[in-house]
């Protein structure tokens, strides 16, 4: 990440950010950027604070800490956290999708992309005093904004169903057009819950055909929770991983992949079988899925993806007493970073080195087998080698 | 008394054997549980001691009665039915073209209530019209519109509201008040009262902004006593409850009035002979009008961008904010439109009767209006006007039941019957129709056709 990059590179700058829920630390003193124009992912293992994150970001909870800082293309600076909710996408056009879909559901697809195009609408019709007497500005404005949902809709290939009621659209369809509906407020940086969970690998390919063209087509930067590793690795372009609200990991998808902190968090076990896991689970599920995408029984609650997990949002939460101290031993990262420092200071380990040999051939025989040996398969192979060899 | 019996006995019994044997079963359940209700009374005899008096044929009356009943059902009455299902199951479903009155429901509907004084006139003469134009008319009228007021609030913006009666209230004794202490005319006093029955619209709704549910309703409720109480207890402005009276009649415009001593009473303006029936007819015009502005106004306000924003705070108020929608603005101002109507409904109401008390501002008025609201299907104007008539119009169509005295004997009085009959009702229709009249929402734009949306997507909306 180069730090000489200037202010307005990036849209959003999130510094030390905290948020406490009683004696649960969701976030804490999370600073990550997200550049112009670019897909940047956040990801991490469920009840990671993600979700907790765009709530801050778009105002929904206030943090109990810390600076979110979003530099509008014309220059203009918002300090998110200080901004009512509703002004956050009036005024510093950040737009946002929930985990569980939340569409008008008893109104049209036309009509849910035109309330979205409420604050631009409501000026044109003079704040409705102009509007009700059927003033004509107020006519063309609603022309215009009929306009852009077809355009939208066009967009989300949704157009043929344009008069149906949202409610009635399959699963997928739901998604994309509440992706359009954000789309419809002319955002700068489109925050998108979990847009893949519960996708075929069709509607998710299709998917990520949308979010690239809003990329490239609209100058809107993403911000991207995702779970279905396919997507963030196709698409984002920088990815940042969270593990009981703090980073562990933060650069290019290349490099994310292979950081032995990310694994230990992602896979959730003792460290003395972490190599084990790999070998056994990471070879002949893991790899393939990351090369293969997802496979046709990919869905909410059986995915094959390692990352996926039960969907549950959280924007509703704050009353449910559901109050949990996690104790710092949780977090797998700090454990492989306390792990190899202790390696470092023991030049004595060669017992477990010993032990992880066998276990090393094992791993390398599958992997041999399979034709395609590209470099997903590679990436998440070399970081277990990697840290044996560091037990030598 | 469903007597159910087991499939397998089924195939063998011809209906006539299961029928008789269910009509068996059933006398003997009715024996059973009226042997004390009806076979045994007690009573008082002359000398004022307890006696108990049998009736014992009574009783055998109504057991072979639902015996009878049962037979009937088990052996025609149900194989018949299944015989119709299984006919219209295997005829082709043939998609019914809505019939033409169907399709213009509104057009027949406006033109029927801009000739009914007429035809009331024409049918019953000037003196016999008047109960039809007032009790009917009118009655049923104001109820339409306060409907379609709280309709705004609770239909569209899905806040359930069950101290509307307040606002109705504010407008009443707005032109009360004021058409009596300062004589200024009723058509200066209908906006005003309607700007303060909108004032206190944004009143109740600033402390209610961030309840829902059942806490709004609550509070709601709560508004409407306070303001009831106030009336009755602000004596020195209010008159308590002996009410305000001599609250002065409407004009038309000033021109002509309909006060007999007046230099241009109507009759002197028209030349035509004196009758009571002229300012009726008046009335049931200008709430006619009040109802009409109210429906433009709502089905244009649908359409703009401030009701949208009702109608998708109705279905996901964090939805609303995420896309930037102030959801306090929108709120209040739905709270205020709809108290607005109400506050005009109320100055309509106080002219009409010339007297104003608390007592006709009480809860279970906000509970028949809303009951309105409910019954006609949340949103849809038509649905709710038929249920006002439904309502309003049987309840006082239930007040000439007096053909029953002549079953009952002379002792009975049915008047007392009014309200069972009309909760039963009430609970048939939601039985058979649970979203109301018109369960559907019609969409308020379209790109290629307008199709009207299932009630089974729409949200009540929870607060
Ligand atoms: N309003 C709230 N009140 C109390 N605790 C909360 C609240 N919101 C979130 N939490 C807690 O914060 C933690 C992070 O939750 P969050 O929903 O942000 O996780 P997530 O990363 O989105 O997980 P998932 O992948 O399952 O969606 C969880 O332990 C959750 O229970
Ligand atoms: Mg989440």
């Amino acid at each position: 990440m180069d730090v000489q990059a200037s202010m307005n590179d990036f849209i959003l700058q999130v510094e030390h950010l905290s948020m406490k829920f009683g004696g649960l630390v969701a976030i804490g003193d999370l600073s990550f950027q997200a550049r112009r124009g670019e897909i940047t992912a956040l990801i991490g293992p469920n009840g990671a604070g993600k979700t907790t994150v765009f709530n801050c970001i778009t105002g929904f909870y206030k943090p109990t800490e810390g600076m979110i800082t979003l530099n509008k293309r014309d220059g203009s600076t918002h300090l998110l956290e200080r901004l009512p909710n509703h002004e956050i996408p009036a005024r510093a056009n950040v737009a946002r999708t929930f985990q569980n879909i939340r569409l008008f559901s008893g109104m049209t697809l036309l009509e849910n992309l035109l309330v979205a195009q409420h604050n631009k609408l409501m000026r044109a019709s003079g704040y409705t005093f102009l509007g009700l007497f059927g003033f004509p500005s107020y006519r063309q404005a609603s022309a215009e904004s009929i306009e852009l949902a077809r355009h939208w809709l066009e967009k989300a290939d949704l157009v043929d169903r344009a008069d149906d009621p949202a409610g009635d659209l399959p699963y997928g369809a739901q998604r994309r057009l509440e992706i359009a509906r954000a789309m419809c407020t002319g955002p700068e940086l489109l925050c998108l819950d979990e847009p893949a969970a519960g996708l075929n690998p069709k509607e998710s390919a299709s998917l990520n055909e949308l979010l690239i063209d809003i990329k490239d087509n609209t100058g809107t930067s993403i911000l991207l929770i995702e779970h279905d590793m396919s997507v963030v690795m196709q698409i984002s372009d920088h990815v940042v991983v969270l593990e009981y609200g703090r980073k562990i990991s933060d650069g290019n998808p290349q490099s994310v992949r292979t950081d032995p902190r990310v694994i230990a968090a992602y896979l959730g076990v003792d460290d003395e079988q972490v190599e084990e896991v790999l070998t056994e689970v990471g070879d002949e599920d893991v790899i393939e899925q990351l090369d293969t995408g997802p496979d046709s029984a990919h869905g909410p609650g059986n995915s094959a993806s390692m990352m996926a997990g039960p969907v549950s949002d959280t924007v509703e939460h704050a009353d449910e007493g559901e109050r949990v101290t996690v104790s710092k031993g949780a977090s797998k990262a700090a454990q492989v970073d306390a792990r190899a420092a202790a390696i470092a200071s023991k030049p004595a380990a060669k017992r477990s080195a010993a032990k992880a040999a066998p276990k090393k051939t094992v791993a390398k025989a599958p992997a041999a087998k399979a034709a395609s040996a590209s470099k997903g398969k590679e990436a998440a192979v070399k970081p277990a080698s990697g840290k044996r060899g560091g037990r030598k | 008394m469903a007597v159910t019996v087991s499939p397998e006995r089924d195939v063998v019994a011809t209906p006539i054997q299961r029928a008789f044997r269910e009509a068996l079963y059933a006398g003997a359940i009715a024996l059973g549980l009226f042997v004390l209700f009806i076979g045994l009374r007690t009573d008082q005899n002359i000398n004022n001691e307890l006696i108990l008096v049998q009736r014992w044929a009574l009783l055998g009356f109504v057991v072979i009665a639902t015996a009878v009943g049962r037979f009937l059902y088990v052996g025609y009455a149900q194989p018949a039915m299944e015989r119709a299902n299984a006919e219209k199951a295997k005829a082709p479903a043939a998609v019914a073209e809505p019939g033409f009155v169907r399709q213009n429901f509104n057009k027949i509907g406006v033109a029927v209530l801009l000739l009914y004084p007429v035809a009331m006139v024409l049918a019953f003469g000037f003196q016999g019209s008047l109960k039809w134009v007032d009790n009917f008319g009118i009655q049923i009228l104001i109820y339409v519109m306060l409907a379609w007021g709280l309709n705004i609030v609770v239909g569209l913006a899905g806040l359930l509201d069950l101290g509307y009666v307040a606002f109705y209230a504010v407008g009443a004794y707005a032109y009360a008040l004021l058409g009596t202490h300062f004589g200024l005319s009723f058509w200066i006093l209908l906006p005003a009262a309607g700007c303060m029955a909108a004032f206190w619209g944004v009143m109740l709704g600033f402390p209610v902004l961030r309840l829902r549910g059942d806490y709004l309703a609550i509070v709601t409720l709560a508004f409407g006593e306070i303001i009831r109480l106030v009336l009755i207890n602000w004596r020195e402005v209010t008159n308590g409850s002996a009410g305000v009276s001599g609250i002065p009649k409407v004009s038309f415009f000033g021109l002509v009035s309909f006060n007999v001593s007046d230099p241009n009473y109507i009759a002197k303006v028209l030349h035509i002979a004196q009758s009571g029936a002229y300012y009726k007819i008046f009335l049931y015009y200008l709430i006619l009008g009040l109802c009409f502005l109210t429906a433009f106004v709502t089905i244009r306000l649908r359409r703009l961008p401030v009701g949208r924003a009702w109608e998708a705070l109705r279905e996901d108020e964090i939805a609303c904010r995420s896309l930037g929608i102030n959801t306090t603005t929108t709120k209040l101002t739905a709270f205020a439109t709809g108290a607005m109507f109400g506050g005009f409904a109320g100055s309509f109401f106080a002219a009409r009767q010339g007297f104003v008390s608390p007592e006709s501002f009480v809860f279970l008025e906000s509970a028949i209006i809303l009951a309105i609201v409910v019954l006609g299907g949340m949103g849809s104007l038509g649905g709710i006007a038929v249920a006002a008539l439904v309502m309003i119009g049987g309840t006082e169509i239930l007040r000439e039941l007096d053909f029953l005295k002549a079953v009952f004997g002379p002792d009975f009085t049915p008047e007392l019957y009014r309200m069972l009959l009309f909760g039963m009702a009430m609970v048939i229709v939601m039985l058979w129709k649970p979203r109301g009249f018109v369960g559907s929402r019609e969409p308020t734009a379209f790109l290629r056709e307008r199709k009207a949306v299932s009630g089974s997507f729409t949200k009540e909306g929870h607060g």
